[in-house]
C-alpha cells in the first residue's frame, strides 16, 4: 500500500515552550489577590468598591474602545484586568466612586488605548489612570482614612457614594500617611507598622509582606524581572542611608523609606510592566536605580509628601533610550576576542 | 539535576523536553532497499558533484558515481548495486527539483561494498588523508553537510591546537550520535586519529551532553592510551550541540562573530561523521548510508536504522509504520528540522532524523494566537548568540531588513530557534529571520 497522507506545512520549531501571555496575566492577577483580600480586610467595604469600581471601568472602557474600532476583544488575556487591579490599589480608600470611574477610562482609554493596546502603552496606563486624578482632584486624593476602623465592614464612608462632579464630604475619621506625618512633622511610624501594613495609605500599599511575596512568587516564574524591585529598593535604601549619615535626624531612615507609602508596590509590580521597562538586565538595573534617585528626590526635597507615582512614570518615559543605550553584547563581538585576533596576525 | 548544573556549558539557551527515551537504547538496524534511489548531486554545503557515469550504466555499491568539483565539494558513491535509470532533478527537502541521479537496485542487491584504495593511517600525509576524506564523500553528518575535509585544511596563518569530536546532540528526539558512540566507538577513535594527524593537533575532545552517560562511560574504557583526548561532559541544554556553544563550553573561546572555529584554534567535527571516516578511510570506501533516527508519536516502529542515501522518505516511513493520527514530518530533530512538503524527498547525507508527530504536538501550536511582543526578554534570555530577538522581530515586522543586519547582527543568529521556543506572543521570530535573511540575499545579489 502506498503511503499518502496530507501533510500540514510550518517551519522549524515545531514545538514550544507552551508560555502564553494570557497565562502569564493570569499568574500576575493571582500573585495581586492577597494584596486585594488584605486592602479589604484593613479599609473594608469602601476598599472593596473602590478596586471593583476600578478594575470593571477599566476594563469596560478596553471592552468599549475595542467595539468601537471593531477589535477582537482581548480582555482574554487579563492584562487590563491587572491594570484595573492595580489601579485600584493605588486610590485612597474614601475616594468617590465617580472619580474611580473617571481615572479608570482616562488610563485605559488615553494611557493604553491610545498608543495602540496592549504592548504598545509607552506608560503604565494604571498609573496613568492615577495621574490624571492627581492632578484633577488633588485634594481627594489626599485624603486618607483610618485603617481598621471599627465601622468599616458595615458602614461606606460618606464620600464614597457622592454624585458626581459635587464636592465629597468627608467624615470625621481621618488620618494623615505615615510619609505625611514624615514630611509635615517629622515623626515616623514604626517599622511593625508599615511593614504589615498597619497603617493609612493607598487601597492596597500598605502592606508591604504581601506585596513582596506576590512579586516572588511571579520571579521565581520568570513572570517579572526580579532586578527591577531589587535596584529600586536598594537605591532607595542607599541613598536614604547616606543622607542619614551626612545630617542625622533630619531625613527619614531608610527602613521608613523601604516600607513606607506605595515604593513596594510601586517596585514590585508597577515599574515591572514589562511592555514600559527596559529589555536587557543591564538596562533593568538601571531603570531601577532611577527610579530609586527619584523618589528619594521627590520625598525628600520635593513638595509631595510621595514620590514613586511620578519617578516610575518619568522612567517609562527614558526606557526606550535605556533600551538603545543598553543592547546585548552580542556572541563573538566583545573585545577579548580582537585582541585574540590581533595575536594571532601578530604571529603570523 | 543539580549535577547537571555543574557541568560546563555556554549562556542561555533553553530545555526542551528530550523525547529521546524511545529510541535511546534500541541498537542500529540495518534497513532495506527502495525500488529506485533518488541521489541528489549536491547534499552538501559548495558545489554539486560532477557526474561520472551514464544512464543506464551498472554500477556496484559503493562504486563512486559523481567526483567532487573543486575543493568546497564532495564526491557520491552508490548506495546500492543496480543501474543508472535517469540522470536529471530529484526533489528536495526546499521544494524544489535539483540536479540528482536516479539509481535502481538490482532485487539481489547485497549490502557488500566494493573496497577502493585504501588510505593507511601510518603511512599517509596530512594532505592525503584530507584528499581521501574528499573522495570518500564525507560531510557533516549532524546535519550542516560541511564538507569534512575543507575544515581540515589550515590556511596559512591559521593554528590549530584542538580538534574537538561533537556527540552532543542537542536536538530532541534524535539519538543517532549516541547509538554510534555506543555501537562504533572504535570506528571513533580511528576516526579521531586521521583527523588529528591531519590538523596536527596536539589533542582532541569528545564532547557529550549529561543524558548519554553511558556513552560517556563507554568511550572513556575504550579510549587509547596513547592519544592526547579526553571525554567531557556538557550540561544538558538546547542548542548545546552547536559548534559555537560546544567550543564556548568547552574552551570558553567565543568563536568572533562572522568568523569560523580555527579564529580560536579549533575545529569541531560531528561524532557520526568521525566514525565515518574511521570505518571507511581504511578500505577506501565511500558514504553510502547513514544512521538516521525514525522516532516521534507518529511512529509505529521507532528505532535507529542505518539508511541507504538515496531513500525516499515515503519509503522509509512505509517500513517503519505511521499512525493514522500523524500530521506533519521533519527531518531533523523539532527544533530545525524543515517540515518535508512531499514525502518523494529522499533522505541525504546530513539527514540525522525522520520524526513525525501527531496533531496532538501539533494542533495546539499550530493554531496558537500571535500576541504583540510584550517584551518578556525571554527571547533575549534564551538566545545562545546574545542577540536581541524582540527587538529584530519588531523590525522583520516592518521589512526594516537592512536594519536587522547592521545594527542588531541578525547574520549572527544560526535559526536555533529558541527564541520562537519561549516567546509567550507565540511571534514567529526564527521563521522572520530566516526570511530577513532570504531577502538581504536576494537584494544583494543583484550588486
Ligand atoms: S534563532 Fe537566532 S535569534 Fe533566535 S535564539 Fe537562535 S540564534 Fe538567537
Ligand atoms: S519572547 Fe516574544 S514577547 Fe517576549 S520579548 Fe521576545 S518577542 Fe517579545
Amino acid at each position: 500500500m502506498k503511503l499518502s497522507r496530507t501533510l500540514q506545512i510550518a517551519s522549524s520549531p515545531h514545538v514550544s515552550s507552551g508560555a502564553s501571555v494570557d497565562h502569564i496575566m493570569y499568574h500576575v492577577v493571582l500573585a495581586l489577590l492577597p494584596v486585594v483580600g488584605f486592602a479589604v480586610y484593613a479599609f473594608g467595604l469602601a476598599a472593596a468598591l473602590v478596586i471593583f469600581t476600578a478594575t470593571a471601568s477599566c476594563v469596560a472602557t478596553e471592552h468599549f474602545l475595542n467595539r468601537l474600532n471593531r477589535r477582537e476583544t482581548p480582555v482574554s488575556d487579563w492584562s487590563v484586568t491587572i491594570t484595573g487591579i492595580l489601579y485600584g490599589l493605588t486610590l485612597p480608600p474614601a475616594l468617590p466612586l465617580w472619580m474611580v470611574v473617571i481615572g479608570g477610562v482616562f488610563g485605559v482609554g488615553i494611557g493604553k488605548y491610545l498608543f495602540g493596546g496592549l504592548a504598545y502603552n509607552a506608560f503604565n496606563p494604571a498609573l496613568v489612570g492615577r495621574a490624571f486624578l492627581q492632578a484633577a482632584f488633588p485634594q481627594a486624593m489626599t485624603h486618607w482614612s483610618e485603617a481598621f476602623s471599627p465601622g468599616r465592614f458595615t458602614d461606606l464612608p460618606s464620600s464614597t457614594l457622592t454624585i458626581p462632579m459635587a464636592e465629597p464630604v468627608y467624615d470625621a475619621v481621618t488620618s494623615a500617611t505615615p510619609l505625611a506625618v514624615m514630611k509635615f512633622q517629622n515623626a515616623t511610624t514604626g517599622v511593625p507598622e508599615l511593614a504589615f501594613g498597619l497603617t493609612s495609605g493607598s487601597v492596597g500599599e500598605t502592606c508591604a509582606a504581601l506585596i513582596l511575596a506576590g512579586g516572588a512568587y511571579l520571579a521565581l516564574r520568570n513572570m517579572l524581572n526580579w532586578r527591577i524591585p531589587v535596584s529600586i529598593l536598594a537605591t532607595v535604601a542607599g541613598l536614604s542611608f547616606l543622607m542619614n549619615l551626612i545630617a542625622p535626624g533630619e531625613y527619614a531612615s531608610p527602613v521608613f523609606m523601604l516600607f513606607s507609602g506605595g515604593l513596594m508596590l510601586g517596585a514590585v509590580f508597577m515599574a515591572t510592566d514589562m511592555v514600559a521597562s527596559p529589555i536587557t538586565n543591564a538596562g533593568c538595573w538601571l531603570y531601577g536605580l532611577l527610579i530609586g534617585a527619584l523618589v528619594v528626590v521627590i520625598r525628600y526635597w520635593g513638595g509631595m509628601p510621595e514620590g514613586v507615582m511620578y519617578a516610575i512614570l518619568l522612567a517609562n518615559a527614558v526606557s526606550p533610550h535605556i533600551d538603545r543605550l543598553i543592547q546585548p553584547t552580542v556572541f563573538g563581538t566583545r573585545p577579548e576576542n580582537g585582541e585574540k585576533k590581533d595575536e594571532q596576525e601578530g604571529t603570523a | 539535576m543539580l549535577d547537571n548544573f555543574r557541568r560546563s556549558t555556554f549562556r542561555h539557551g533553553i530545555h526542551p523536553e528530550e523525547h529521546k527515551d524511545d529510541t535511546r537504547d534500541l541498537a542500529i538496524r540495518r534497513f532495506p532497499f527502495a525500488p529506485t534511489l533518488l541521489v541528489p548531486l549536491s547534499q552538501h554545503l559548495g558545489k554539486p558533484a560532477k557526474v561520472v557515469v551514464r544512464e543506464g550504466q551498472e554500477v556496484s555499491r559503493g562504486q563512486t558515481i559523481a567526483e567532487a568539483d573543486g575543493f568546497i565539494s564532495v564526491a557520491m558513491h552508490a548506495p546500492a548495486s543496480g543501474v543508472i535509470r535517469k540522470i536529471g532533478r530529484v526533489p528536495s527537502i526546499s521544494g524544489d527539483l535539483v540536479p540528482g541521479v536516479y539509481l535502481e537496485p538490482y532485487p539481489a542487491s547485497t549490502q557488500e561494498v566494493a573496497d577502493g584504495e585504501p588510505c593507511r593511517l601510518e603511512t599517509a600525509t596530512p594532505d592525503d588523508i584530507i584528499s581521501a576524506i574528499q573522495r570518500a564523500g564525507i560531510v557533516g553528518l549532524g546535519g550542516a553537510a560541511f564538507p569534512t575535509h575543507a575544515k581540515l585544511k589550515i590556511p596559512e596563518g591559521k593554528s590549530l591546537d584542538t580538534v574537538i569530536i561533537n556527540g552532543v546532540e542537542c536536538e530532541p528526539y534524535l539519538t543517532t550520535d549516541h547509538r554510534v558512540m555506543l555501537e562504533q566507538t572504535d570506528d571513533v577513535f580511528m576516526g579521531l586519529r586521521y583527523l588529528m594527524k591531519a590538523t596536527g593537533a596536539g589533542r582532541g575532545i569528545i564532547a557529550v551532553e549529561a543524558n548519554k552517560l553511558d556513552a560517556v562511560e563507554t568511550l572513556r574504557k575504550a579510549c587509547p592510551a596513547d592519544l592526547p583526548i579526553t571525554v567531557e561532559v556538557l550540561q544538558v541544554k538546547y542548542p548545546q550541540g552547536a559548534e559555537k556553544m560546544v567550543i564556548k563550553a568547552l574552551l570558553d573561546r567565543e568563536i568572533p562573530s562572522g568568523g569560523l572555529p580555527l579564529d580560536v584554534h579549533a575545529i569541531c567535527v560531528n561524532v557520526a561523521t568521525t566514525a565515518e571516516i574511521g570505518r571507511l578511510l581504511p578500505h577506501g570506501q565511500g558514504i553510502q548510508e547513514r544512521v538516521v533516527t525514525i522516532g516521534g508519536p507518529g511512529i509505529v516502529k521507532k528505532g535507529n536504522y542505518r539508511i541507504p542515501i538515496g531513500t525516499p522518505v515515503r519509503f522509509a516511513l512505509e517500513q517503519v509504520g505511521v499512525t493514522d493520527d500523524m500530521t506533519r514530518v521533519f527531518l531533523g530533530g523539532p527544533m530545525m528540522g524543515p517540515a518535508v512538503s512531499s514525502l518523494d524527498v529522499p533522505l541525504t547525507k546530513g539527514t540525522s532524523g525522520i520524526t513525525a508527530v501527531t496533531r496532538a504536538e501539533t494542533g495546539a501550536h499550530g493554531e496558537r494566537r500571535i500576541y504583540p511582543c510584550i517584551r518578556c526578554a525571554r527571547c533575549v534570555d534564551a538566545c545562545p548568540m546574545y542577540l536581541n530577538p524582540s527587538q529584530m522581530g519588531i523590525l522583520a515586522k516592518n521589512e526594516c531588513y537592512t536594519e536587522m543586519a547592521e545594527e542588531f547582527h541578525l547574520m549572527d543568529c544560526f535559526e536555533c530557534g529558541s527564541c520562537s521556543f519561549v516567546c509567550p506572543s507565540h511571534i514567529p521570530l526564527v521563521q522572520y529571520f530566516r526570511l530577513a535573511k532570504r531577502m538581504l540575499r536576494k537584494t544583494a545579489r543583484p550588486a
